[in-house]
């Protein structure tokens, strides 16, 4: 009854295009927009902000790299950890030599450089597909993690071994560093991951996204069609890197504030994997989801034995936390392969015709 | 120039200058490499019959002998933990098919895949949850298999050789001799081949895929728990051979997804060639290329050959 777009008829051609074409969906976004600028900063703790949302932010920008390689371009990519990397210790080098320059805009380069890498190891996907290629991304996981480690001219050849984010600010506000406060750093990540993710969205539904899905599609048709697999193929991977090396650069410049090499591990290439599998491979707002999903899920498993007054160690919620998310991602496979998003889809085909189901629309 | 000496002449003066040297890094690395193969051997076995990319695998190997470990040091004799423990991957083996495989069939690749993922997490959770996460030391006595070593000399050296090795080495041989027997001369053998060739082919004849489904992941079990077994008396069992046991996934690319000689030949490859890319020009880049010299030269070797040394031809229709 509420969601219905009886009645919104489309008098251009533009409005025939438009990135949200039901009314519904437009205050829907804009809800959550403010929502996100407005009343999560004022009204909640900055517990919430620090530990749930500037996560979920970043590893939702990390998914949607992901996604656009692995939902839209059909490339399975296990390195996503390591391109989050690349574009960390870059960001952390660009801060180094230009300590004047803004840190958003060097956050933004440093996804550049995420880029390189990944058409570098995305040479491959021209030879071989699937499995194989899945297993070449491992190549790029475990070389460019051990880069980090051993090459000390990333870490400015300090004693730790780690990147330490350096003090900086945006009209004269903290936004990294230790006296950032919560709220600033979460701003600014908001307001990058709504400017790229937007981009995505843009850029998904133009001309090299849909050749980017019709080389998933089935390759061999889309290169007699006249897609050159070389371009489609290069920049999936390039756009996806890039949006994997802005979140690293953000995971560690606005949330950890100092990192080592364990936090571009494969395991953190899984976690994002299994973002964009449980949210749905090939849909934007599934990235959310599933990023919302994955890491909320761990702190309620958390939160639940102490609300029952069961004393349980630290370690054994782990396990269970580990358990629970594997069940859950075979039971979405078998049960919605296309994940939360397809869920979210069939509810608002439901409301659409709700409560009439079946007259005729 | 002097880069150029250092990585083009001397390393191979040093294995001259050092032959004993040489043939215990070669010896080493052919004993990684088994292990490897015998990884990769799982994988093949469900690969064929099933078109499921395991990667639960290394997981598996891991929990197989934390099973054994752990009914061991709750008292049950060796033998009889040995026992056990093949039931226990029986029961997992007939669980997945049951619960996993069952349910997803007919889907794409890479949503078998994922879900293998899903299994690894599930295997890692309860393994840790029932067994614990620190190492454990394997029962090696107990099961009778020999400890210590023997030097042989050679060239004027000693070679030493570790004589667990050496049974790791003969029971992977037996066991690939008796997967070819059991794949070539039993019925239920042939039918797993002939599932492997043709999923519909088979059922047509009347071969239950779901039989075959459970007793092929049973059988990457047994694999697996001998893996477990010999892998933990070389060093012993933890979670953290789960990302070694990734380095059969390398394997598996340089053999061919469907080779089993693919799968032995590939890990020999690569344990010998890391091990001496480790000794002989690891300082050249500063240590520890072991971590991902078998995924590049995987990488490069894919360039040139994408299907594997033995892999079947991939042709393409539209």
């Amino acid at each position: 009854m509420l969601y219905r777009e009886a009645g919104q008829f489309k008098t251009s051609y533009a409005a025939d295009q438009a990135l949200l074409p039901i009314a519904q969906d437009r205050i829907g976004l804009f809800v959550i927009l403010i929502s996100a600028f407005l009343f999560i900063p004022a009204f909640t703790s900055d517990f919430f902000i620090g530990a749930i949302m500037i996560p979920f932010l970043v590893f939702a920008l990390a998914a949607v790299g992901l996604n656009i390689l692995t939902g839209y371009a059909g490339q399975l990519s296990l390195g996503t950890g390591a391109f989050m990397g690349v574009g960390a210790y870059s960001c952390y080098k660009l801060a180094t030599y230009f300590p004047d320059t803004n840190i958003i805009i060097l956050i933004l380069c440093s996804g550049v450089f995420s880029a390189i890498a990944g058409i570098a190891f995305g040479l491959p996907s021209l030879r071989i597909k699937g499995l194989y290629l899945a297993i070449t991304t491992l190549a790029a996981q475990f070389f460019l993690e051990w880069c980090f480690l051993r090459i000390e001219w990333l870490y400015n050849y300090n004693d730790s071994g780690a990147i330490e984010v350096p003090q900086r600010k945006l009209f004269d506000i903290a936004i990294t560093g230790a006296s950032a406060s919560p709220v600033a750093r979460y701003l600014v990540i908001l307001s990058i991951v709504a400017l790229l993710t937007l981009v995505a969205a843009n850029v998904l539904r133009g001309r090299i996204g849909r050749s980017w899905m019709m080389i998933r599609d089935m390759d061999i048709a889309a290169e007699l069609m006249g897609i050159r697999p070389l371009y489609a193929k290069l920049s999936a991977f390039a756009f996806s890197s890039y949006y994997c090396g802005v979140a690293g650069a953000l995971m560690v410049f606005m949330w950890l504030g100092s990192a080592e090499v364990e936090a571009f591990d494969i395991n953190h290439s899984f976690l994002i994997l299994f973002m964009v599998i449980i949210g749905g491979m090939g849909s934007l707002t599934g990235c959310f989801m599933g990023a919302a999903f994955i890491w909320v899920l761990p702190v309620i498993i958390r939160a639940v034995p102490s609300m029952l007054g069961l004393d349980l160690i630290a370690a054994t919620t782990e396990h269970i936390t580990n358990i629970v998310i594997g069940v859950l991602i075979i039971f979405f496979l078998i049960v919605e392969p296309h994940g939360l998003a397809r869920l979210w889809q069939i509810a608002k085909e439901k409301l659409r015709t709700w409560p009439f189901p079946y007259s005729s629309t | 120039m002097d880069v150029l000496l250092s990585v083009f002449v001397e390393p191979f003066q040093e294995m001259l200058a050092f032959p004993d040297f040489f043939l215990q890094v070669i010896w080493e690395g052919f004993v990684a490499g088994v292990l490897y193969s015998l990884i990769a051997l799982g994988f093949v076995l469900i690969y064929k019959a099933s078109g499921v990319f395991n990667f639960a695998q290394g997981i598996m190997v891991v929990f197989a002998a934390l099973v054994l470990v752990s009914l061991h040091e709750m008292g049950v004799p060796a033998w009889l933990a040995v026992v056990l423990s093949l039931g226990v991957m029986a029961l997992l083996a007939v669980g997945i098919e049951r619960m996993v495989l069952r349910k997803l069939v007919n889907q794409h690749d890479a949503i078998l895949l994922m879900a293998t993922i899903g299994l690894t997490l599930i295997l890692k959770g309860v393994g840790q949850l029932f067994f614990g996460g620190e190492p454990k030391p394997m029962i090696t006595e107990q099961l009778g298999l020999p400890t210590g070593s023997t030097d042989l000399e050679v060239f004027g050296g000693l070679v030493i050789l570790q004589h667990i090795d050496v049974a790791a080495t003969v029971i992977a041989l037996l066991m690939v001799i008796a997967l070819a027997v059991f794949f070539s001369k039993t019925r239920i053998g042939r039918a797993l081949r002939a599932v492997a060739d043709d999923h519909q082919a088979a059922l047509s004849v009347g071969i239950s895929l779901n039989q075959i489904w459970a007793i092929v992941w049973f059988a990457s079990g047994i694999v697996a728990l001998v893996t477990g077994i010999m892998w933990g008396a070389r060093s012993e069992v933890s979670f953290a051979l789960e990302i070694i046991a990734l380095k059969a996934l390398a394997v598996l690319i340089l053999g061919g997804f469907t080779s089993i000689p693919g799968a032995i030949v590939g890990g020999l490859i690569i344990g010998i060639g890391e091990k001496m890319f480790e000794v002989y020009w690891g300082a050249l880049l500063g240590s520890g290329v072991e971590a991902w010299f078998a995924y590049v030269l995987a990488l490069i070797f894919l360039l040139f050959r994408p299907q594997g040394l033995f892999g079947e031809r991939i042709i393409e229709r539209v």
